[in-house]
Parts: C-alpha cells; structure tokens; sequence
C-alpha cells in the first residue's frame, strides 16, 4: 500500500469547494477552524464568499439558515462534533424543519481524529443526524468519492450532512468514478458473506476481503457513502445472495451504518449480521493505528465477525 | 405620520388584538399575553414600514421579517392575515390538526412567514444570515426581528448580537419586547437579562428606547434605525405583556394560556371598546 496515493477527505472538501466556486452560487461559513475543515483553501482564493462565524457553531448553523432562505446555498463548515453535537437544535429546527439548502461539512468525524481524544471525536453524529427528517448524510471513503459527493451535495436542493475526516486514507477510486446520492456501490464481489462499510472502514473491508480470501471465503464489499437515504435494494439483494453481513463503521455501533442496515434487514430479508463500530464507550487519545487496533476497527476484527455470522447462516 | 394614519394604525392594532383572542380562544392554547405586548409593532411593521406585498410573499427584494419570539405566533398571523396574506377566518384553525398554522411559525406553511421560528434564540441568527445576504448580493432589502426579553437569556442572541456588528448589518434592525415577564415570573427575578441597553451598546448596536405603545415613537425609531450605517439597530420597545385586554395586563398567568369562552367574551368586548 506504501505507494498509493493518501489524502484526507477533508482536503478533498476544501479543493472541491474552490473547483465549483466558478460554477456555481453558494457561501461559505466556518467558526473559526477554516485551517482544520480546510474552508481555509476556499476563504484564500474566494475572500468574499467566505465568512467566518467565530467560535459560535449555534449562531453559524441559523445564520447558514437566513442566508439560504434567501435563495443562496450554503456550506456550513466545523468539526463533526460541533457541527452535529453542540449544534444538532439549530441544525433540527433552523435548517431540518424548514428544509433549508444548507450543506454541513463536518469534518474530524469518527476516532480517526487521533490524539486529540474523546471530547473532539465524535462517534454519534450518523445516529443524530438520522434522526432528522429529510437530512441527507454522505460519509465519503477517499478523495475521489468525496470530490464529487461536494457537488451531489449542492445539486441536491435541501439538508445534507456530509462527515469528512482528519486523518489522510488511501484513493480507491478510479478517477471516472461517478457519484450517485443513495446509491451504495459494489467495490467487490463475494459469495459467502457481505462487508459493508463506510468512509475509512471501506478500504478496512477491502483488506478484510484479502484475508478472508486466504482462508477460502468469499467476501462481497458494498460501500455505502449515503447512509441516509440508505439504499435499500443493494443491503437486500445482498443478504439475499450472501446470507449473512458485517457492518463496519467509524461510529458507535448504535444509530448508526449498522443499525440502519439492521433496520433494512429485519423488515425486509432477516439475515445473520454483526456489527464492527465503537462500542458504546468514548474515544481516547492515540495515533490513528493505534485507535482504529484498540477500538476493534480493524481487518482482522472484521475477518472475525465474518467468520462468525457465517457460522449463523 | 398623521394623526389620522396613527388612528388607523391603532385600529389595525386593536383588529390584530382580536385576531390573536379569537386565535387562542378557539385554540384553547396558545401564547396571548406576549402577542398582545407586540401588535402594535406589528402594526407600523406590517402596515407602514415593510417593503411587502402579499400578492407575491416571496419576491426576492422583499424587506424581511422574522418572529424570533415565535411563540408569539398569533400575534404575527394575525397581522398576516389583516394584511392581505391569508383569510381572516382561518385565524381560528390555530394549532388545529388540519390547519396550516401551526403553534409556531412555519415558512413552507403559512404565505407571509420569512423563517420558521420557535425555539428562541434562533430566530435573530437567521435573521442576520438574511441581512447578510442582502449586503452579499447589493440588495437593499431590510430584516426586522422581534426577539423577547426572556429570550435574551439564551446565549445565542448574544452569538449572533456578535456577528450582526462583526458584520456590521446595518440592514438589521432587532426589536426587543420588553415586556418583562417571562413564564416562570418577572425577568429580573427568573435570571435578570438586564440592563439591555448597555449590553447591545457593548456588543456594538446602535440603541433606542422607547415605549412600544406609541405610534409616534415607534415611527421615530424605525426611521432613525434605517438611518444609522455601519452597524445594526436594537430598538428596546418597553411594552406591557396582555396589553388591550385589562385581566391580561402584567399578568405572567397569561403567557401561555387561552381564555376560556367567558373571558373571551369579556376580551373582545374591552377591545372592541377600543376602536377609534
């Protein structure tokens, strides 16, 4: 893997923004973290179409609201624990009730924010942000996907939530990837059971499938980069023709990718699944590898659960 | 203004006053006690001052208004409702389970309604996120916005009181009810939010004080709001929570709560009394 080519999905958000300034019409805001999201790169190049809220993510989420009422979309930037957690009111009631055009780029979502620790990882925001009505969540898996989910996200007219993360994963996909909102995508075929991942655990799966693979089984890998609205038809589909799944998210294991997929399975095609995720506890501080191996967000802890749920079929 | 216009003002103040009686009384809920504090505001707002026209409630240049305050709904439908937006009669669906108004404000609702409001403290934000916008794109619209002074307990008026002068929104111009009466009793016994005056000087508006209950001052500062550049306007209307309805007046009971059908009747008699 030493020569693939790395980038956080946080830097794919902040070129991404300045690719469609010519194009298209839209602000952005950021509470004073424009170096971390990386609105940073936007607030260089468009000085005008920039403004910085301060350290106030309550008032920037309203104000992104008053300014889209107006006609002009917004991109409303800060970490996924601000943006989703210290302002999850406004985002319910300024922007989810009146189904405002505001875009929420939240990044440092999940464990991989690294030494920073339990207080600015935020694990929940999947689970909180399902719970609006009509909120679209994207959680790109690399830079190729987050790029385009950036437009998808602004040509959708409404709410989106999208997580970006801090920590640089390697580019999985090619550069005529096409980007469909709601549409999980098959990264790899499989027979006796389904990895389904999200954001940084879709490359985990991937290297789940290799081991797997060793030992004689068939693993399927779906990305799912919508996890609301989550695609029904593909989570079916594959229950059906692996009979049993392995969710794998960096996110608690509760609210979130899994139990959306749980929800999918139990009402429509009960299957035997497992769901690798924090598990209901806080992050700590650490590197990268170091919490991914300590809060089971592994391969190996994926082969497990594999090889478990195939046990149950 | 004439006095003659300031009459008519006062009736379509009183008219308001019934609307928002009728309004709570049908709906057996509902918030009377700060609605009444702000219709004669409501009045010079709706009826002089805005740049509105209810023919077409979502014309881009329009000046804009938001109730931060939304639980004070009644008080703004029936204002809509007098001016044009929507029927009179369907005042009294309120908080119906088939009606279009609901207990607080809804954009994609109700014809007339810039921002769907009701949890306090996010109302004022929006409504510099609208005045923002019109100094981004050279328009030259105006946002007014009513915000409550219970309301002003809440951290995030003062967030975007911040912002407003940051930016300086001179197109923004706040009105606080003071009333000073919240639910739980008299503001500064509850969690004194005072004084107003020095805090928004403090952060950097331009302040005026006056009696929300008089035409001729209400007149005064909106001009002198739309005069003042480089910064935004708080205009601190001082204003008596019930008013129009004599057993309502400076009343905490009548924050949230509907006169039964003997009050109503007693209401609507007072205020009929008062037309001009």
């Amino acid at each position: 893997m030493a020569d693939v080519k790395k980038i956080a999905t946080r830097e794919a958000y902040g070129n991404a923004l300045c690719a469609l300034a010519p194009k298209y019409d839209f602000v952005v805001l950021d509470a004073d973290l424009a170096a971390a999201t990386k609105t940073g790169i936007f607030k260089k190049q468009y000085p005008d179409r920039f403004f910085d809220c301060g350290i106030a993510e309550g008032n920037m989420m309203s104000v992104a609201a008053g300014i889209a009422s107006t006609g002009k979309p917004v991109f409303a930037s800060s970490f996924a624990m601000f943006a989703s957690g210290r302002a999850f009111e406004q985002v319910r009631n300024s922007i989810g009730y009146p189904g405002l055009n505001v875009k929420i780029g939240a990044t440092h979502g999940g464990i991989s924010v690294g030494e920073d620790g339990a207080t600015h990882q935020c694990n929940e925001d999947f689970a909180t942000m399902r719970s609006i009505p009509g909120m679209v969540i994207i959680n790109p898996c690399d830079g190729v996907e987050a790029t385009a989910a950036v437009e998808a996200a602004l040509l959708h007219q409404g709410p989106v939530y999208m997580r970006f993360g801090r920590y640089a994963l390697p580019i999985i996909n090619g550069d005529d990837y096409k980007f469909e909102l709601g549409k999980g995508v098959l990264m790899a075929d499989g027979t006796d059971v389904t990895l389904v991942g999200t954001g940084f655990m879709v490359s985990v799966c991937l290297d789940a499938r290799e081991l797997l693979a060793k030992e004689g089984i068939s693993a399927r890998v779906i990305n799912i980069h919508t996890i609301k609205p989550i695609d029904k038809d593909i989570l079916i589909k594959a229950a059906k023709e692996t009979g049993a799944l392995v969710t794998a998210e960096e996110h608690t294991i509760m609210g979130g990718l899994g139990s959306a997929v749980a929800e999918v399975l139990v009402e429509n095609h009960p299957a035997p699944m497992a769901r690798v995720g924090v598990e209901d506890t806080f992050g700590r501080s650490g590197t990268v590898p170091a919490l991914m191996e300590y809060y089971g967000l592994t391969a190996e802890n994926i082969v497990a659960k594999a090889k478990e749920v195939i046990k149950r079929k | 203004m004439t006095e003659a216009r300031i009459i008519e003002l006062k009736n379509i103040a009183n008219k308001i006053r019934i609307g928002i009686i009728d309004a709570t009384h049908a709906a057996k809920c509902g918030h009377p006690g700060g609605s009444l504090s702000i219709a004669d505001i409501m009045a010079y707002v709706y009826f002089e001052k805005m740049n509105i026209d209810p023919k077409a409630p979502k014309a881009k240049g329009r000046d804009r208004f938001v109730l931060s305050k939304g639980h004070t709904a009644p008080a703004l439908y029936s204002t809509l409702a007098h001016r044009g937006f929507f029927p009179v009669e369907d005042l009294v669906t309120l908080r119906k389970i088939d009606s279009y108004l609901q207990g607080h404000p809804d954009m994609n609702k109700v014809p007339g309604v810039d921002m769907s409001t009701g949890s306090l403290g996010l109302g004022i934000s929006a409504a510099c996120g609208m005045a923002l916008a019109g100094k981004i794109d050279g328009k030259d619209y105006r946002v007014y916005t009513v915000i409550g002074d219970g309301e002003s307990e809440e951290g995030q008026v003062w967030e975007a009181s911040m912002f407003a002068c940051h930016y300086k929104l001179d197109n923004l111009c706040v009105i606080l009810d003071l009333n000073g009466l919240q639910i739980d009793g008299p503001i500064t016994e509850v969690m004194n939010p005072t004084p107003h005056d020095k805090k928004f000087e403090a952060f950097g508006f331009h302040v005026i004080t006056i009696d929300g209950h008089d035409f001729n001052a209400i007149e005064a500062a909106f001009a002198e709001a739309e005069s003042v550049k480089g910064k935004p306007t708080v205009i601190i209307a001082k204003t008596t929570k019930g008013k129009g309805v004599s057993f309502m007046e400076n009343s905490v009971n009548w924050h949230g709560a509907a006169p039964n059908d003997e009050q109503h009747a007693v209401a609507i008699k007072e205020l009929n009394e008062r037309f001009i």
